[in-house]
């Protein structure tokens, strides 16, 4: 096929960096979301700025589409390549530029893993607060796509609130600088969060945290979820923003045991991870707290954290729910919606009464402190129609979420994956507003499209555009 | 013709009096929407009759900015102040932007909330605060107007309303439109509708506050060193401030404690801030002081005061850079206000400006040259200048924007015939 694209890709690009072998492409058909897989047209691997823009100016005169992947840990299809595009992949942008603890910043390229951040800094105290389950292995540039949180986002906000600047290759291939110092329209703000439909981060300065100088780690273990429930509601009523309020209920923490012997308290029918943090005195004093209003709760036994290695341990059962249910069955679905806070209750009868309308199992983690649930929707792919059957439940989840005054996403992003839900919770109206920032950033729509908006939104003329059929046209795909 | 078209709507519409001008631009035209809807039947209106249109809060900002190129409707959100929805237990607020932030803060005391935004101007309603994006001492800890914002209603200049974002705090389902219009000065449409991420009250607030001598033209502390250990230290203050006066004794540094454990933490800020290290002071045990108190010194969280109003922002290790960039330009009658913990500061300069902006000047410089200087030494530092208000000549008001093509992009897009507030945003937007 693209022969021709690829000849001229090589031309600004080391030949290696190139990718047609449809076998080395197959790497690349599916990020975390397994069942949509396309295998791209070609996969290139830059390993400067200038060489991302070459690449999107190439598809801009060929006029194919191109899709950035970082670590392909992406939950919503966000980086699900196109057959008849450019999938560029920032795999070889792994080089931490510079770190200014004075400032609080560090400057690194886009396909740094998240956990590197925190590790270049940590001996000195410092980390970089937004940490999602996956960051071991996923990549700022994927988190600055998707606005990613992590249970630590519940007193420390997401990544847009520790990004103070990032370069920019435009969907027209210039390279632009997006900063929070500059004045005007928050761009920055704007860019984060749109899953790499307005252009490609090369290089990005994220704000560094001080590490707080104490931190409670406890568990809570009670006989239902209502008693987890309440205690969560008491704890914020208390006027408590801890660091991270989780829960699972029965089924994740029987999965979780099965995978990684967490060893949580037996008969738990939810446990409540707590952690509390910031200067010693204050974390003294709403441990106590929290301590009594899970007791007053229902909580029959809670363990604290003594050492380091105790509070992985608590943590352990938590991080691993997601891949521990594939122990407890041969299939499932991760979903990710929001309701707000005192909604849980019903939003979790609500879930109870579909798993036994559909006679499908459903298992709860959530950060219970924001409302964001992830419901683990189980099924066995080999018997006819569960999987259907599944699929509708987690539908039917977010129609709750939505209900409820939440969000069909929380953290993992709309992509291709619920882009058909975008007009249960937006009008056509917002969604065409929303759009008019992807006119201006990428009028030709190429970059990343079909994900996020079920339907693009016509851009009409743009100034300065060349009229009449496209030389390659013809040849392409 | 327009006058009748707009009564048509039935909303409040009377005509401009001398005060209804927008940076000295006269209006035609006042209306009082009460509801989103309003907004929106004002600005069709104002579509089918090519009027400018300039969304008023309290009007407390007005004459900040440069003026409109023309300005024939002013939406003023005065009426449209209300609590729309107030989940405590979710901490989270929806209310209509003419509210002003002072009565929602009152509003949500009742329940030991806030809304930790603050503005440095009384009267600011919630949307002149997230149309401005201004943020008090407290930005340090909890972030901007951008930061808190979950969601927003906005009516665009054809009239058409969007809402973006929810009443979740978490929720990254479509572009988050709270951020763009966060900033914009009006310039993208109006925004009617906005929810928020609340905190809790905290329970007790102390200041730790030192006043250093000036020793020369330097000040009798590393500004620079105290600044950035103050805001690592891990007794985690909400708020570093800095006052200095051309005719104050010194430099004021002070710091906010909140929560159960301010009394501790105040006495771990109090220690730094006396650390003879960064230090010195004319008592007669050299040591400097620094005093706790639980109400704040009297300039905390006000505006300098002087005819122009410039915004300094810089890498948050640059205080001390800043003060002695000021110190060496030879100003009078300025003050610098702000954030040392974040590198946001406020500088206030006295009207027809300074005696002069180089040593060697006889005749003043003006106001443009003055702020061009300053910019320099300002963007050397990796930083930006900007003006706020005031007389600022020919002077550029913004300074070095990296993305100013694609910020002219997006306006094209939500207002193409340009009649949102014309001509008051960066690069002529
Ligand atoms: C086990 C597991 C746990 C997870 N836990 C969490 C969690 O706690 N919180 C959370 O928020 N997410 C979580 N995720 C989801 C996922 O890890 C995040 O969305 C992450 O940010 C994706 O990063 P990535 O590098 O893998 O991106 P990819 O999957 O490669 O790409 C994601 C999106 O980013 C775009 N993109 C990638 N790089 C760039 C770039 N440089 N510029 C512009 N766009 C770009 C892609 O086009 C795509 O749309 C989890 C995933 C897994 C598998």
């Amino acid at each position: 096929m693209t022969e021709l694209l690829a000849g001229r890709l090589r031309e600004v690009l080391p030949d290696e960096a190139v990718i047609t072998d449809p076998v080395r492409l197959r790497t690349y058909e599916c990020d975390g979301l397994t069942y949509h897989r396309a295998t791209p047209g070609v996969v290139v691997l830059p390993e400067t700025a200038e060489q991302v823009a070459a690449v999107v100016r190439l598809c801009q005169e060929f006029r194919v589409p191109f899709v950035a992947r970082g670590s392909g840990t992406g939950l919503s299809g966000g980086a699900l390549p196109r057959s008849d595009g450019v999938l560029i992949v920032t795999s070889r942008m792994r080089r931490i530029l510079s770190v200014d603890l004075a400032a609080r910043r560090a400057v690194v390229e886009p396909g740094v893993t998240n956990l590197a951040i925190t590790e270049a800094v940590r001996d000195a105290g410092y980390y970089y607060a937004p940490d999602p389950s996956s960051q071991q292995i996923c990549s700022i540039g994927g988190n600055i796509a998707e606005n990613s949180g992590g249970a630590h986002c519940l007193k420390y906000g997401f990544t847009v609130n520790h990004v103070l600047a990032l370069e920019l290759v435009t969907p027209d291939g210039d390279i632009v600088e997006l900063s929070a110092m500059d004045a005007g329209y928050d761009l920055l703000g704007a860019f984060i969060g749109s899953e790499g439909t307005l252009g490609i981060a090369t290089k990005i300065t994220v704000r560094l945290s001080r590490a707080p100088a104490a931190v409670t780690t406890m568990l809570a273990a009670f006989t239902t979820i209502e008693g987890g429930g309440r205690a969560v509601s008491a704890i914020i009523g208390a006027g408590i923003v801890p660091a991270a309020i989780e829960m699972m209920d029965a089924l994740a923490i029987e999965a979780a045991e099965a995978a990684v012997r967490c060893e949580y308290p037996a008969g738990a029918g939810a446990v409540l991870v707590v952690e509390l943090d910031g200067p010693e005195a204050e974390v003294e004093a709403q441990f106590a707290l929290v301590d009594r209003i899970c007791r007053e709760a229902g909580a029959f036994e809670i363990r604290v954290a003594a050492s380091a290695e105790e509070r992985q341990a608590i943590w352990k059962g938590r991080k691993s729910a997601f891949a521990a249910v594939g122990r407890i069955s041969p299939a499932y679905i991760v979903q990710d919606g929001v309701v707000p806070r005192t909604a849980l209750p019903d939003v979790l009868a609500g879930i109870d009464r579909l798993q036994e309308e559909f006679g499908i199992r459903v298992a709860n983690v959530f950060h219970a402190g924001d409302g964001n649930l992830h419901p683990l929707v189980l099924f066995d792919d080999a018997v006819e129609g569960e999987g259907e059957r599944a699929e509708l439940v987690s539908g039917r989840i977010l129609d709750l979420c939505i209900e409820h005054g939440g969000s069909i996403t929380g953290e993992h992003g709309v992509g291709v994956d619920k882009a058909r839900y975008m007009p249960r919770m937006f009008t056509d109206e917002d969604l065409d507003t929303m759009q008019l920032v992807r006119c201006a950033f990428d009028p030709r729509y190429l970059s990343n499209p079909g994900k996020v908006f079920p339907t693009p939104r016509l851009c009409g003329e743009v100034p300065q555009v060349r009229k009449g059929p496209h030389p390659h046209e013809a040849e392409l795909f | 013709m327009p006058q009748e078209a707009l009564a048509k709507t039935g909303v409040t519409v009377r005509v401009a009096d001398a005060g209804d001008t927008v940076a000295g631009v006269q209006a035609k035209w006042v209306a009082l929407p009460e509801s989103t809807e309003e907004v929106a039947a004002l600005l069709r209106v104002a579509a089918e009759h090519d009027l400018a249109v300039t969304p008023v809060g309290g009007g407390t900002k007005l004459d900040w900015g440069p003026p409109p190129e023309r300005c024939d409707l002013l939406v003023d959100l005065c009426c449209l102040n209300e609590v729309l929805e107030y989940a405590p237990g979710d901490l989270v607020v929806r209310v209509q932007t003419g509210i002003t932030l002072d009565a929602l803060n009152e509003h949500l005391a009742a329940e030991n909330q806030e809304l930790a935004l603050e503005s440095p101007v009384p009267g600011t309603t919630v949307g002149g605060l997230l149309a401005t994006a201004l943020s008090g001492p407290r930005r340090f800890r909890y972030g901007t107007p951008r930061d808190l914002v979950i969601g927003v209603t906005v009516v665009l200049a054809d009239g058409t309303t969007a809402r973006s974002g929810g009443k979740v705090v978490k929720n990254v389902a479509g572009y988050d439109l709270g951020k763009l219009f966060a900033g914009s000065y009006g310039t993208l449409g109006v925004i009617t509708e906005a929810t928020f991420r609340l905190h809790p009250l905290p329970p007790a607030r102390l200041w730790v506050t030192a006043t250093y001598p000036e020793l020369g033209d330097a000040p009798g502390v590393d500004l620079g060193t105290l600044a950035v250990q103050l805001a690592a230290s891990q007794a985690e203050p909400a708020a570093v401030e800095l006052d200095w006066s051309a005719d104050s004794p010194g430099y004021t540094v002070s710091a906010l404690l909140e929560g159960t454990a301010a009394p501790t933490k105040a006495e771990t800020i109090r220690q730094v801030m006396t650390n003879p290290e960064i230090s010195w002071s004319e008592s007669p045990d050299g040591a400097a002081r620094a005093e706790v108190s639980e109400s704040p010194p009297d300039w905390w969280g006000r505006l300098p005061e002087g005819a122009i109003l410039l915004e300094i922002r810089v890498p948050p290790s640059s205080a001390g850079a800043v003060v002695r960039e000021l110190a060496t330009s030879h100003l009078t009658g300025h003050t610098l206000r702000g954030s040392a913990a974040s590198g946001v500061f406020l500088l206030a300069l006295p009207a027809g400006t300074p005696k002069a902006g180089t040593p060697e000047a006889e005749t003043p410089a003006t106001a443009a040259t003055v702020i061009e200087r300053l910019r320099e030494r300002i963007e050397a530092l990796d930083g930006r200048l900007l003006a706020v208000s005031g007389p600022v000549g020919a002077a550029d008001r913004w300074g070095t924007i990296g993305a100013l093509d694609l910020m002219r992009r997006v306006k094209a897009r939500f207002d193409p015939d340009r009649r949102m507030s014309p001509g008051r945003f960066v690069g002529g937007i």
